[in-house]
């Protein structure tokens, strides 16, 4: 059923046709409409029979999903940014146990300074947990995202998390086809878990495991994940029988055949790179784009092949590995088989900076001419961090420095974009 | 299998039951069919008050419910030794996540069988101290609020003994971890506020907040018993003697524990709903120095010459508590 709705009520739609049993909310913008929509379903019985547990942490939220999940039940949370760092022990908790948690992740920065708006930092933090990692590019694919989700967890008996950007896609209206029950019935089986608490097959879950074992059990995890890159565009056929549309897989090619330069990113920006990418090609330039759905496991090898005939890459992202440079482009440049230096990595967009087609296309055009630096942040003030480094050099007791760029800066608010 | 009734002989203590009740006033330790939850075998000090403490209750709770008892436990010395895997001692189906968080997975595991419809299943979550009183008292709290279909019982050893004996807000004044030593003018643990759950529990004023020692089998059972028959969040907190982080010999565990109860230093009731309506009267007040002495833990408060002015201190709380719980009075508080 075709619909215009809010990021956050389609994510909230979907999460809903797929029964989960439990559903554990502590909100943090811009999870809360999630949450606020499927706690409303509960209440007025639309959504039926579901336990929806106001809990009293993120912490608590993702251990309430791992007793519930323990125990036989279809178990969903959502969060962003503090919010998962505050649940991150449970986080690696969930996938060592092997347990099939399907959140939801409103990607947004992580402060300090506090920040509540959209960047990468949150999810990427979490990259090493042993979560599948999920990223939408639109709100249509979120809300599809969501429903493979459940079925991914359960057939591998791992969690996973659904990355949307926070605002951009939670908080926008956008057209969604919604499915109905009866599609989402035929896709998703019940929940068959591989490990339950039952008193009638008493079993013990979460042992002492030493030298003699961990590495093995470690090492299932990462079959485990490899396994998935198998399942995911195994089932996008399946997906558009019942669905009737594409939707899932690990990468999204945009206009590369005979492109020279391949600009790689996830999520909500992919828009945007698409449409600076159409006029650059109008222009003649031979520019494409690998958009990324699955972060983790890493898909090197549909990587690799994308970026195959491609002589630089431009690595767009919204997350920052401080002291080294970019996340995604490390990942990038294991995967790519030219060499490691024709991967540019671009920091952009963090603490919700738009990104514009005008700084693109610049970005982009100095890629193509061969003058674009190895790491670049987009649109960054250079005199601003110029007089706070300078106060620096003069005053020992110089200050906060977000405090100083934000003195420096004057009314911030004129300047956002 | 045929059934046949086992005579235990009296040896002083009621920790076996005693064969002189009839049977249904025995306890489930003395039945030959409880159900050994806690099973031998797992790797416990000798002497463990935990270990004994954890097969009471939760023996007890699989008879309250007929077998239908899902456990959620902390990070803590009970984990540990419980589950050297390939080998489990736990009999019933158990799972541990993290320290902090028995109380929320066992909400979890509560509401799936809610949902599942397995009305008859019942949920425990346990810990140690430092997993009840310090880093998991958020979620606890939070089960506790929410009045989650959860007994959490805390096996109270006063520390961090898995971790090799440091301090936990359950350390007794003046007591000695490995980080608060007795060194200086205030030698171990410091005279601080405490902490004190089981009051804690009963602000929450969740249905059912009871205290026990391992000293008093029958006590204990009775109110793991009692703490099933609600619904909602109970809380059970078991003072349990830890040789190894007490410095006392494995032997003395039932009895440093009873010293505990008889000093007033640890109170022994039961209340609903913020109302306590049972007290274990003390039978005979002993001096804090009786508990006090035979713990190395405390040694440095009897050299030479003695730190008279810490044990006073030590009386005072033991006095305070039995004037606050009315631990001699002559009528119970009974509801």
């Amino acid at each position: 059923m075709l619909k215009q709705a809010e990021g956050s009520a389609a994510v909230a739609e979907a999460v809903a046709l797929c029964r989960p049993e439990v559903i554990c909310a502590y909100p943090i913008s811009p999870q809360t409409h999630i949450v606020e929509a499927l706690g409303r379903m509960v209440t007025t019985g639309k959504l039926a029979p579901c336990e929806f547990i106001n809990v009293e942490s993120e912490f608590a939220a993702m251990s309430v999903a791992i007793g519930a999940s323990a125990a036989g039940a279809r178990a969903y949370t959502a969060t962003a940014s503090q919010g998962l760092l505050f649940m991150a022990e449970a986080v690696y908790n969930a996938a060592g146990l092997g347990l099939p948690i399907v959140m939801t992740v409103a990607n947004r920065a992580i402060g300090a300074p506090i920040n509540i708006w959209n960047d990468h930092t949150d999810a990427l933090s979490q990259r090493d947990c042993g979560w599948i990692q999920l990223f939408a590019e639109d709100n249509q694919e979120a809300l599809d995202l969501h429903i493979q989700a459940f079925r991914l967890a359960e057939e591998l008996s791992l969690p996973v998390m659904v990355c949307m950007d926070g605002y951009i896609l939670t908080h926008a209206y956008e057209r969604v086809d919604l499915p109905a029950q009866e599609q989402v019935d035929a896709y998703l089986p019940p929940y068959d878990p591989r490990q339950v608490l039952d008193p009638a097959n008493p079993i013990s879950i979460g042992a002492m495991v030493g030298p003699e074992a961990f590495m093995e059990v470690r090492y299932l995890a990462h079959v485990k994940q490899q396994q998935a890159l198998e399942l995911m565009p195994s089932w996008t056929g399946e997906f558009k029988r019942i669905f009737g549309r594409e939707s899932g897989g690990l990468t999204h090619s945009y206009r590369t055949e005979d492109a020279d330069t391949v600009v790689v990113a996830l999520g909500s920006v992919l828009g945007t790179v698409k449409d600076t990418v159409d006029e650059m090609r109008e222009q003649g330039v031979k520019i494409g784009v690998l958009g990324i759905t699955c972060f983790r496991p890493w898909p090197t090898a549909a990587v690799r092949s994308a970026l195959a005939a491609a002589k630089r890459v431009v690595v767009l992202e919204k997350s920052l590995a401080v002291g080294l440079g970019g996340i995604v482009s490390n990942n990038v440049a294991a995967a790519y088989a030219g060499t490691p230096d024709l991967v540019h990595t671009v920091v952009a967009g963090l603490g919700g900076r738009a990104i514009t087609r005008r700084s693109l296309h610049k970005v982009f055009g100095d890629a193509v001419a061969g003058r674009l630096d190895p790491v670049t942040f987009l649109d960054l003030d250079h005199a601003v961090v110029g007089r706070v480094l300078a106060r620096e050099r003069e005053l020992r007791r110089s200050g906060p420095i977000a405090e100083n760029v934000l003195r420096d800066l004057g009314a911030v608010a004129t300047k956002v974009g | 299998m045929t059934y046949q009734p086992i005579r235990f002989y009296q040896t002083g203590t009621f920790t076996v039951g005693n064969r002189l009740l009839p049977d249904e006033q025995r306890s489930v330790q003395a039945n030959m069919r409880r159900t050994n939850s806690l099973n031998s075998g797992h790797r416990a000090c000798q002497g463990c008050g935990e270990a004994l403490g954890a097969r009471y209750a939760i023996d007890a709770a699989m008879e309250a419910t007929h077998s239908q008892l899902v456990a959620a436990n902390a990070t803590g010395c009970l984990e540990v030794f419980s589950t050297p895997y390939p080998e489990t001692s736990w009999q019933i189906p158990w799972i541990h996540s993290l320290f902090g968080n028995a109380a929320a997975v066992a909400t979890g595991i509560a509401a799936a069988m809610r949902i599942k419809g397995r009305h008859d299943v019942r949920v425990v979550a346990q810990g140690g101290d430092g997993g009840t009183t310090d880093i998991g008292f958020g979620c606890l709290s939070g089960m506790f609020e929410r009045n989650d279909d959860v007994l959490y019982i805390c096996y109270d050893n006063g520390g961090y003994m898995n971790t090799g004996v440091q301090r936990s807000s359950a350390t007794p004044p003046a007591a000695r971890t490995n980080t608060t030593m007795p060194l200086g003018q205030s030698p171990g643990n410091r005279f601080d506020q405490g902490k004190y759950l089981p009051a804690l529990a009963m602000a929450h004023e969740i249905p059912y907040v009871a205290t026990a020692t391992v000293a008093e089998l029958h006590d204990l059972e009775a109110k793991v018993r009692r703490a099933m028959e609600f619904h909602g969040a109970r809380y059970i907190h078991i003072l349990v003697p830890c040789p190894l982080g007490w410095g006392h010999a494995s032997a003395e565990t039932i009895k440093i524990a009873r010293l505990a109860k008889e000093t007033g230093l640890f109170p022994v009731f039961e209340a609903e709903g913020s109302r306590v309506t049972h007290v274990s009267r003390i039978k005979r007040k002993l001096p804090v120095e009786e508990y006090l002495r035979p713990q190395q833990r405390f040694a440095h408060l009897f050299k030479d010459p003695p730190r008279r002015d810490v044990i006073d201190r030590i009386q005072q709380l033991a006095d305070r508590n039995i004037l606050r719980y009315r631990l001699q009075d002559d009528v119970e508080r009974r509801a």
